[in-house]
This record gives structure tokens, C-alpha cells and sequence, in this order.
């Protein structure tokens, strides 16, 4: 299977803190692959490095073989690396169906224009109703996101990262503050996203990582201590001695 | 509801070309001459309005481009009256058909260098760089003793229109107010635009727009520079109704004033920073026909719509109007 | 080379001055975040009161504390009745409000004292001027004002560092929330703060009465100078504060006095002259430019 994004011997420095550490982890196309660790362990260190937003010191990122280790945020996500953010962020005076079309109008480009109008872009709007009827939220269409619960804000943020239609998928604990019913919904829906596109999944909640996970990188402080299947994590001595330390926590 | 206001527009703009005969008719004809200004401040309150109410930027600096754009009038006129090239290179004019353009691009040009290095900055940096490169080009233009140093240009004779005698005010007045319908027409236009969007989206969250992969940077710029090159117009015009172009208009508290007339009127509505130059501007002569010390009055009432309103005229207007 | 000196410490009064303002003002924004436009009204009035009492009692001591407690009232009248009111508004509104104060002030000023600058004579040790070193004489008062300000600063350096109040404040420069979850009460700290903040404008616009006229509008000449200083040297923090007021007040003065001078040297005098004077105003605001470029929180940096 080919690798879509492939992190190198990548090294971040806070002070004297090594907040990455020799990272080097790959994403392959059609797989989820997750990113597990304790607090603390450097992941949303490692994420802003993947996304852009945080330089490294050290080390590679490819994406699709071409090296984005300097490109911007911004033309990261042209190249196709998509993202969700841990705390939704959206824009929220507008309503689902203008969050959703943004989107689209940022992938379909032509956004200097002065001399459009925006409503009158029917491909942008036909394309974005019919996304948002796809995760069963036609009923919202119109509501404010301010006005979301946090679960739709969750999917939103989701719809919005697929709309771009990314190679690669970053997902920044997307069961966080879900209640179970929601994350079951969210567990299905990610399910069928892996053959659209290839995932990092970083996440908390063991249930939804070993349910969705093709393979498992274990983070302890900016080191991969532990890769490999569900099975194999899951029975990893060294891994239940680092990461968990309480056996319970594995279910 | 939608008729309506049209019909609203409709009434408005009708009031707005008939001002010159009722100035006449009462025989105040200082009051065409704050007709003229309240427009062309309107035209300049609105420019500030898209970078500070729909792209969340806030600039201190606009006089700059409000100032520079009443200078290339000024300049022009100069070069003109005295049959000299500009910088040895460009003759003089005292075409409006030519000196409006010139002007704008003339700001536009200085926008795209001041945006350029303070959109590096945000928040509070911002406001203060902004206001520093405005400053800046205040001094210069006061030691510029060859265009009058502190005391400006005067332009002899309002720039000329084909067809047109420009002498004549109420002619001035209609001349303006047909720019100011074609800049509001113009900026309705890019607000409803997919790059009105973006920039609407930019002012909620730039984190989020980057995350779609939208390079904010460029559009901040993109709006900043089209919204200097607005003001540059309303600084040509300004410049043509005083036949006087001097380096206070680009002083920090005319940055202040226009500051005021857009949050008076309404940040970020299309109508407010028209109410906003209007309301400023009658309030000024109104307040100051009755009373030397019509300051007092002026800051109680700004105190007044701040502590008592948010959202401006528009909001209060907004307000009334549905409660009905 | 006596010149040079006589204009640097020329430039460290100037300094000073502009860190009294400065002091008060970078707390307000950095701990409220509040713009505050009438902190330049607060000098003023500590000008007005402090030289119209000198004046009517002849004594240039009690208009000291006149000028304070002038300032400090005005400064817990406007917390309370105004600034209070704007803590949760965004700055345009705050911007809008203080605006409307200083118009509100400055013809309040004019109504009561009319038009014309009033002038203070100072008492009579400070009249004359000490040789500070040998071929140069230096005005006792302005080597007072250095004082004063030098004073000021270190009051305010144990103020911060040494003591609770200093401590909360540190810690509402960096991050207001946590303050306010550390169930201090805020308001009290915010009312502290700001007539901490309006004495010291106070102080400063009295002790600035003998050298300037003292008029109407010369609060918002200082005010813009005062902002630059602020964000020069960081939002929220008195050190950058100080540094900031020291540097823009040395190199101002600096430029103003040697520049026209330099400049007649390659051109003719009137056109020199204008240019330089030109230039050096420009100087200020193009060091903010540079500093805000390579460093975009100013100075010294507060909190995240």
C-alpha cells in the first residue's frame, strides 16, 4: 500500500523540553491509523507540526511523496491534508449550509472575484445541501452554528474537512466530549471515510481507536515507543507498563 | 419586506437629488456644502467599514489614504497650473475624469505597501502601526514645503467634468452624490461576492479559513487595498469640494473621526457609515450653531449611543423598526 | 559634546514623563484590556489643578497633591461611571466612549479656565540651574522631573514584584481570567489599577506644567506618543514601559535637536529646517514600525 504522509525524524524543542523527539510514523492509503498517548505525550505538538501552524525544528513531512516540511498552512490543505481541530472551530455567525459552502468555495478557488455573487454560485450550494444530507443534518441546514449542540458541531467540523475532499485526514480527538449515543454515530461515520481518504486519528477514547484502528502508534514523551495492530498494542507489555500504567484502562 | 426597501432606497436617493433645491428654496446654502461633505465622508467612513466591520481589521490609519488621495488632486492641479511635470515625468491635470483614477490608484498603491507590512501584526499592534505609518506621511508631507508644507494646496478651481460647468455647487453636489451611489452600489457588490465571503469568514475565524486552505494573508491584503483606494476617492472629492488639500487631512484624529462615524453608524452594516458621517457632521453644525462649546454636547452623545446602544444607528434603527 | 549630554538628559526627562504615562496605561490595556483615549485628559487635569491651586495659594508644593487627588478622583469617576461599563465591549466601542470623554473634558477645561495656557512659576531652589559638570549647566527642575521619574519607577518596580497587589496584577496582565477565578475581587483591583494610573498621569501632567504651556489639548498630544511607548515596549508590562519611554524620549529629543543641523549641512536653511523637523517627528513612529516588524508583542512580551 502506498504511503500518502510520511513523518521523518522529526524534532521539536520548548526550552529544554523535547516535545517531539525523533518522531517518524506513516499514513497509508485506505488505512486509519491511530495515534494514541497519555497527556502531555506531544500529540497536539506533533499535529500543529503536521498541519503547519508549529515549525520544526528538525526532521520531514511528505505528504504524497513531495516534501510540505515549508509550505504554509493554507497550501498544505491545497495539497490535500485535511483537518479537524480538538475544539470546534467554526465560523460561527453563519449557518451550517454557508460553513459547509466555504468549504467548497475555498476548494473550487476563483475567491478574489468581486464582480460574482456568492449565492449564485448553484454548484457550491446544490454540492454543500447535498453533503449536509448526507450525515442527516438537512434539518439544520439553516440554523446558526452558535446555535449547534456540540455533537453537530463535531460533524460539521467533519463535513467541512471532507468537503475539501483531503488525501489525508487529520483527526484531532474527534470523540472528545461526545456522549455515547453520538460516538457510536461518529464510530460508523469514520468508518466509512477510510476509503476516501487515508487517516491520522488521534484519540483518547480506546473504545472508538480499537474499533476504527488498522494499525496503532504509541506517543510517550515525543517518542514512538510502540506500532503495530490493534492485537498487537493491545497486548504489548511495554506498552500497558508506559502509556496505561492502570490495566483497567484498556477495557 | 424586500419591496419595501427598496422603496425606502428609492425615497431616500430621490431626497438625497433634491437637496440643491431645497437648500435654495430655504436659502441655507451652507447646507448643500455640508451635503457634499457628508457624502464624500460617507464614501470614506464605508471604505474604513470593509476592513474594520467585514474583515475585522482595524486601521487607525485611514486618513493616509483619505489625505494622499486629496494630495494626487492637489498635485495634479499644481503641475498643471504651472505647465511642469510631476516628478519630471507625469503633466499635470485638472480632469476629474482623470484625477479621480489617479487618485485612487495613487492609495491603492500606498495600501498595498502599509497593509503589507502591518497585516504582519495583529490586534492592538495593528491599530498602533497603522496609525504610525499614517502619522509618518503627516510629517512628511508637513516638511514638504514645495506642496505648502503645514499649510496645503490650494486648487484654484474644482476640477472640470465634460459638459459640466463644476463652478456651480449644486452641480459639485450631483457630480458627488453620483459617485457616492456608484461606490455604494460597487461595495454592496464585493460584500455580496465570493470574495465578500472569504472576508467575512476571515473575520470570524482566520484559523478556521487557513484550515480550508485559504492563504488569509493575501485576501486581508486584497481588502485593505481596495479599501484605501475608497477612501483615496473620498480624499480626490474632498479635495475638489474645498479646493483645498492639506496635511491634516491626514492628521491621526481624522483617522479618529472616521473611526467614529463608522462605529456611530454601524460597524459592519452597508447603510451605517453613510448615517454615521451624516450624523456627525449635522450634529457638528447643529450643535455648534447654538453653543461655542458644542464639544460637551457632542462627547455627552457619543457617551449616550456607546452606553446605551450597541450595533450603532443602524442597530437602534434595526431595533425600532422591529418592535413595530 | 556638551550639547549631546545637555540634549540626552533632555531626552531622559522627556522619557521619564512619557513612562508616567505610559505606566498607567499599559496596565489599564494590558490587565482591563481597555483602550483608554481620556488617559491624555488625565494629565490635563492633573496640569489644571495642581498650577491653578500653585497659583492661587503661591505655592508650587500644594499644588502637588492637588494635582494627584484631582487626577485620582477623575480616574475613579470615569472607572465607575464609564470604563466599568466597557470592560466586556470591544474596543471600537471603548475607542467611541473615551473619545467622547476627552471632547466631554476638554471643553469642561475651557468652560472653567477659559482659553488662555496658564504658566506656573516654580519656587525658587528650582529656578536656577546646577553645574553638572564642568561647562555645563543643568535646569535643577528638569534634574527633579529625572528624579521624580527614576523614583516612580523603582516605587513601582517593588509595587510589582514585592507585593500582593503587584502580584495579582502581574497575574491579570498575563492571564485576566485566572484572576477572576481565583475569586480576587476584580473590580476592586480594576478601580485600583486605573486611579493608580490616572495619579501617576497626574503627577506627570503637573510636574510637565512649568516646562509647557498647560492647555487645552495637550492630553492628546502626549496620548498618541504615550500608546507608541505602550506597544514599543509591550502591552501590560511597566518594564517595557520604561525602557520604551527612555529610548523614544532620548532619541526624539536627539533627532529634533540635531537633525535640522545636519541636514542644512547638504541643503539650504528654511528647506532643512522643515524636512528635519519632518523627519525627526516621523522618528518615533518609525521606530514603532520596526520594533512591531522583527517583534510583533513589543519589547518585552507579557503572557501568551
Amino acid at each position: 500500500m502506498t504511503v500518502v504522509l510520511a513523518i521523518e525524524d522529526l524534532h521539536k524543542h520548548f526550552g529544554g523540553l523535547a516535545a517531539t523527539d525523533g518522531v517518524s510514523l506513516d499514513v497509508r492509503a485506505g488505512e486509519i491509523h491511530a495515534l494514541i498517548g497519555p497527556n502531555g505525550a506531544g500529540k497536539s505538538t506533533l499535529i500543529n507540526q503536521i498541519c503547519g501552524e508549529l515549525t520544526p525544528d528538525a526532521g520531514k513531512i511528505r505528504l504524497m511523496g513531495r516534501d510540505i516540511s515549508g509550505a504554509s498552512v493554507a497550501e498544505r490543505v491545497s495539497m490535500g491534508l485535511g483537518r479537524t481541530f480538538q475544539v470546534t472551530s467554526l465560523l460561527e455567525e453563519m449557518t451550517v449550509l454557508q460553513n459547509v459552502g466555504m468549504a467548497l468555495q475555498a476548494r473550487a478557488g476563483g475567491n478574489f472575484r468581486i464582480w460574482d455573487r456568492v449565492r449564485g454560485r448553484r454548484k457550491i450550494w446544490d454540492e454543500a445541501s447535498r453533503i449536509i444530507a448526507d450525515c442527516n443534518l438537512e434539518d439544520r441546514e439553516t440554523a446558526l452554528v452558535a446555535d449547534l449542540s456540540h455533537g453537530e458541531k463535531k460533524q460539521l467540523e467533519l463535513m467541512m474537512a471532507m468537503a475539501l475532499q483531503p488525501k489525508v485526514l487529520l483527526l484531532d480527538e474527534p470523540m472528545a466530549g461526545l456522549g455515547h449515543l453520538e460516538s457510536q454515530n461518529m464510530i460508523s461515520q469514520l468508518r466509512t471515510l477510510r476509503e476516501r481518504a487515508a487517516i491520522l486519528l488521534i484519540e483518547h477514547d480506546m473504545e472508538a481507536v480499537f474499533a476504527l484502528a488498522d494499525r496503532i502508534s504509541v506517543l510517550v514523551y515525543g517518542n514512538i515507543v510502540a506500532e503495530g495492530s490493534v492485537d498487537e498494542i493491545r497486548n504489548d507489555p511495554a506498552v500497558r507498563e508506559a502509556y496505561l500504567g492502570a490495566e483497567d484502562e484498556l477495557c | 419586506m424586500m419591496q419595501r426597501k427598496y422603496l425606502l432606497a428609492a425615497i431616500g436617493l430621490l431626497v438625497l437629488v433634491l437637496v440643491p433645491f431645497l437648500t435654495d428654496i430655504t436659502g441655507q446654502s451652507s447646507m448643500l456644502s455640508l451635503a457634499t461633505r457628508a457624502l464624500i465622508y460617507g464614501i470614506a467612513a464605508a471604505s474604513l467599514n470593509l476592513v474594520l466591520g467585514y474583515g475585522g481589521m482595524v486601521s487607525f490609519g485611514h486618513a493616509a489614504f483619505f489625505g494622499i488621495g486629496g494630495y494626487a488632486v492637489g498635485i495634479l492641479y499644481q503641475n498643471f497650473n504651472e505647465q511642469t511635470l510631476f516628478l519630471g515625468l507625469v503633466p499635470g491635470t485638472d480632469q476629474m475624469l482623470l484625477t479621480l483614477p489617479a487618485a485612487m490608484i495613487v492609495a491603492a498603491m500606498l495600501a498595498a505597501v502599509i497593509g503589507a507590512l502591518a497585516l504582519r501584526t495583529g490586534g492592538v499592534q495593528f491599530i498602533m502601526i497603522t496609525m504610525a505609518f499614517a502619522q509618518m506621511l503627516f510629517f512628511l508631507f508637513v516638511s514638504l514645503k514645495v506642496y505648502g508644507g503645514e499649510d496645503g494646496l490650494i486648487i484654484r478651481r474644482t476640477n472640470d467634468l465634460p459638459f459640466l460647468n463644476m463652478r456651480d455647487k449644486a452641480t459639485l453636489y450631483w457630480v458627488v452624490l453620483a459617485v457616492t451611489v456608484l461606490f455604494f452600489l460597487g461595495l454592496r457588490q464585493v460584500i455580496n461576492s465570493s470574495f465578500g465571503a472569504v472576508l467575512a469568514g476571515i473575520r470570524q475565524n482566520e484559523r478556521r479559513m487557513e484550515a480550508l486552505g485559504i492563504p488569509v494573508f493575501r485576501y486581508k491584503l486584497y481588502a485593505f487595498v481596495l479599501s484605501g483606494m475608497g477612501a483615496g476617492l473620498a480624499g480626490a472629492l474632498m479635495a475638489n469640494a474645498m479646493r483645498f488639500t492639506s496635511p491634516d487631512m491626514m492628521h491621526w484624529m481624522k483617522s479618529g473621526e472616521l473611526m467614529v462615524m463608522v462605529i456611530l453608524g454601524g460597524v459592519g452594516t452597508l447603510f451605517g457609515p453613510f448615517l454615521g458621517a451624516a450624523a456627525l457632521l449635522v450634529l457638528e453644525s447643529t450643535l455648534s450653531s447654538w453653543t461655542e462649546h458644542w464639544q460637551l454636547g457632542l462627547g455627552a452623545i457619543l457617551l449616550i449611543v456607546v452606553l446605551g446602544s450597541r450595533g450603532g444607528l443602524v442597530g437602534l434603527a434595526g431595533r425600532i423598526w422591529s418592535r413595530k | 559634546m556638551i550639547l549631546v549630554i545637555e540634549q540626552i538628559l533632555n531626552g531622559l526627562q522627556f522619557g521619564v514623563m512619557l513612562f508616567l504615562l505610559a505606566a498607567g496605561l499599559t496596565l489599564i490595556f494590558g490587565i482591563m484590556g481597555v483602550i483608554n483615549l481620556a488617559h491624555g485628559s488625565l494629565y490635563m487635569i492633573g496640569a489644571y489643578a495642581g498650577t491653578w491651586v500653585a497659583m492661587e495659594t503661591g505655592s508650587f508644593w500644594i499644588g502637588i497633591p492637588a494635582a494627584l487627588v484631582a487626577a485620582a478622583l477623575t480616574g475613579f469617576a470615569i472607572e465607575t461611571l464609564v470604563i466599568r461599563r466597557l470592560y466586556t465591549r470591544d474596543h471600537l466601542d471603548q475607542v467611541l466612549a473615551t473619545f467622547g470623554l476627552i471632547l466631554i473634558f476638554n471643553q469642561s477645561v475651557t468652560l472653567i479656565f477659559g482659553r488662555q495656557p496658564l504658566f506656573t512659576s516654580l519656587p525658587g531652589f528650582f529656578e536656577g540651574s546646577v553645574e553638572i559638570i564642568p561647562g555645563l549647566p543643568y535646569p535643577t527642575y528638569r534634574l527633579l522631573i529625572i528624579a521624580v521619574g527614576l523614583l516612580v519607577a523603582l516605587g513601582l518596580y517593588f509595587l510589582i514584584n514585592r507585593t500582593r497587589i503587584g502580584m495579582l496584577v502581574r497575574a491579570g496582565a498575563t492571564n485576566r481570567d485566572m484572576v477572576r477565578a481565583l475569586g480576587v475581587d476584580i473590580r476592586l483591583l480594576y478601580t485600583i489599577v486605573f486611579g493608580l494610573g490616572a495619579l501617576l498621569a497626574g503627577l506627570a501632567g503637573f510636574m510637565a506644567a512649568p516646562i509647557l504651556a498647560v492647555q487645552v489639548g495637550m492630553g492628546e498630544q502626549i496620548l498618541l506618543v504615550t500608546f507608541v511607548v505602550v506597544v514599543i515596549g509591550g502591552v501590560g508590562s511597566i518594564r517595557g514601559a520604561f525602557v520604551a519611554g527612555i529610548l523614544l524620549g532620548v532619541s526624539d529629543t536627539l533627532l529634533r535637536a540635531f537633525l535640522p543641523g545636519l541636514l542644512r549641512q547638504v541643503m539650504t536653511g528654511p528647506e532643512a529646517d522643515a524636512l528635519g523637523v519632518g523627519i525627526a517627528s516621523t522618528g518615533i513612529y518609525l521606530l514603532m514600525v520596526i520594533v512591531l516588524l522583527f517583534r510583533p508583542k513589543g519589547l518585552f512580551p507579557v503572557g501568551s
